[in-house]
């Protein structure tokens, strides 16, 4: 058995360093040279022209809109995925299952059909925008439309990080909690949330990351209103269709940021979830 | 929970922040909706309008904009998006809202000068540095040795139109000869090295990966790629024959009217004719009507026998039917 392992094609030392070499290669030109591009192409006109370019008045309202839409869903879709991660693994009810399923419909339906489905329903010619319309209430075409069609595109993110890990840990602690007297806001302060928080703000950082990046549903439901309803990628594209290429990198790069903002702080919190994991399976033991 | 009250505090400021910004200065506001190209150019004319209208009126103005492929922007208007304005570069793009949402007159053509179309523009070539290929009208193109660069004619107006203008050409040099411009126009489109599905794309198809001999676009559009690309020292062809791109404004009225905009809007589309607006307009590239503006630009637009719509097809509605509709001329032309 021992030999036999020990000559496992993956085993040999130029197939670990081909691999290596490839996986690294790849890195580099997938992820690594359009990375440096990005700030190489937004600093070509120099520091000035980039500073110029970032504090134009449209491009600090796109920075606005976008951290407000941004600010606005990950609360919304951190109260909701907690509450759908309790009830599906705390409780039991027909249709429980589906519910599971259905959690991950935004993931399935590409975004710019999940911005049409809004449209239809919501815009004038919908059959709840058309009601709303007599009342002078317009969604489409102005933030409430973005930050609706962003928290269905987001939604999964937290509950999907927290479904797996409240399974994991069980209901026991809980059950305890409840023999000892402890009301229903005391169980959830005190035991689901520290157990949950590590997982609770991957989930939120992923939420963030998506939230500010996404211009496939927004876009349809935007309506492109300069200084209105442009998020920050919408401005990226229309600088570019506009031949400011310097403007339009200059924007990325500030996407680009956030995303690098985003890795670090998700680095440190799988970190952290290593070492709680860690640490409760040493006292399980 | 410190992080939660912090993240509260976060949301209370950006909530505000934006709130004080969106807070409007002035005394009325129109929203015009554009096609993408046009930015700079509303930029500036939206300058000379607020003034004009203070002079007038006393009044302050803030002209809110909203750009993008035209088609799209109809149908967001159709589908509820407030403009008071639209500013297109597709005649069809504006009938449709006639016709899907009666949001405008079924005459608006006939609601401002020139066929409501302020300004046009025409399809030229922009060649590589010294014209190696000798490119100066439509025959050329069609040779062996050259291949050419435009966007999908069945995915952008900027396409069709260079399709239409190729199409006229051939009706004029075989006259009555159906069978002989058929040929032209197929020999034309497989000399089309890449079909980019808009004109952005196809600049960077033609500049950045260098393939194609000539770009074929809107003249007032080849202007904004020299300045792109300075170094490339791009020469700039116009035909002896080309297609009239109109681009067509109309007040959205059941929308301006809603929004209690209708003077405003149609002082803003009028203006557009002014002397002034349409020495602007020239500066963008764009051919006008007035004459003394075209006297001041005659250097820069080359006289060219602009044909329009209704001599190559009809009518955009026939044109659209014979032409681009499913299985049409230029399916039938474009098979290989």
């Amino acid at each position: 058995m021992r030999t036999s392992a020990h000559l496992r094609i993956g085993d040999q030392p130029w197939v670990k360093w081909s691999l290596i070499t490839l996986a690294l290669s790849l890195v580099t030109l997938l992820l690594l040279v359009p990375l440096f591009a990005i700030f190489a192409q937004a600093f070509s006109g120099g520091l000035e022209s980039y500073i110029a370019n970032v504090t134009d008045r449209f491009t600090l309202h796109a920075i606005g809109l976008t951290l407000f839409v941004a600010a606005l869903t990950v609360p919304i879709n951190l109260v909701f995925g907690v509450f759908l991660a309790w009830l599906v693994t705390r409780f039991e009810f027909p249709g429980r299952k589906l519910l599971i399923t259905l959690i991950d419909i935004p993931f399935a339906v590409s975004p710019v059909v999940a911005g049409l489905l809004y449209l239809l329903l919501y815009g004038s010619n919908g059959w709840i925008g058309s009601r709303l319309m007599d009342h002078d209430i317009q969604l489409m075409f102005s933030w409430p439309g973005i930050l609706m069609v962003t928290v269905f595109v987001t939604c999964p993110f937290v509950a999907r990080e927290l479904i797996p890990l409240m399974q994991q840990q069980g209901k026991e602690e809980e059950e305890a909690g409840v023999t000892l007297g402890a009301s229903g806001w005391q169980l959830f302060r005190r035991i689901t949330l520290p157990n949950i928080q590590w997982a609770l703000i991957y989930g939120v950082v992923l939420t963030n990351a998506r939230a500010v990046g996404e211009f496939g549903a927004v876009s349809v439901v935007s309506g492109n209103i300069r200084g209105e309803t442009n998020t920050l990628p919408l401005h990226v594209e229309l600088l570019y269709q506009d031949y400011n290429v310097v403007g339009a990198f200059a924007s990325s790069s500030l996407l680009a940021g956030i995303a690098l903002l985003t890795l670090f702080v998700k680095s440190f919190v799988e970190w952290r979830q290593a070492r709680q994991r860690h640490a409760l399976n040493e006292e399980e033991i | 929970m410190k992080t939660f009250k912090k993240a509260k505090s976060i949301v209370a400021a950006i909530v505000l922040g934006l709130g004080v910004s969106q807070v409007q200065a002035s005394d009325q506001s129109l929203l015009n909706s554009s096609y993408d190209i046009a930015r700079e150019l509303f930029a500036s004319y939206n300058e000379h309008f607020a003034q004009y209208w203070q002079e007038k009126t006393g009044q302050t103005v803030e002209i809110r904009q909203s750009h993008g492929g035209s088609s799209r922007q109809a149908q967001a208007i159709i589908e509820g998006l407030r403009a008071d304005v639209v500013t297109f570069n597709q005649v069809t793009d504006i009938d449709i809202l006639h016709q899907r949402g009666k949001l405008v007159p079924a005459d608006w053509r006939e609601q401002l000068p020139n066929a409501s179309s302020p300004y046009y523009s025409t399809m030229a070539y922009l060649v590589r540095e010294g014209n190696p290929k000798n490119i100066q009208n439509w025959d050329d193109l069609a040779h062996e040795d050259v291949s050419s660069v435009f966007p999908n004619p069945k995915t952008s107006g900027n396409g069709r139109y260079t399709y239409l203008a190729a199409y006229g050409y051939a009706q004029q040099a075989f006259p009555e000869d159906q069978d002989a411009i058929d040929s032209f126009v197929r020999t034309f489109l497989n000399r089309v090295a890449v079909f980019d599905t808009g004109g952005r794309g196809a600049t960077t198809t033609f500049v950045e990966r260098g393939i194609g001999d000539v770009l074929i676009t809107f003249e007032s559009e080849v202007n904004n790629i020299l300045a792109e690309f300075p170094d490339q020292n791009f020469e700039v062809v116009v035909p002896k024959v080309s297609f009239l791109a109109e681009f067509p404004v109309a007040v959205v009225e059941r929308h301006a009217q809603r929004n209690g905009n209708l003077e405003l809007a149609r002082a803003y589309l009028e203006e557009l004719y002014s002397e002034d607006a349409q020495r602007l307009l020239a500066g963008f590239n764009y051919r006008v009507h007035n004459e003394v503006v075209q006297q001041e630009f005659s250097e820069q637009f080359p006289e060219v026998e602009l044909l329009t719509i209704e001599q190559i097809a009809g009518s955009w509605d026939s044109a659209m039917e014979v032409h681009f509709a499913s299985g049409g001329k230029l399916d039938q032309l474009q098979r290989r």
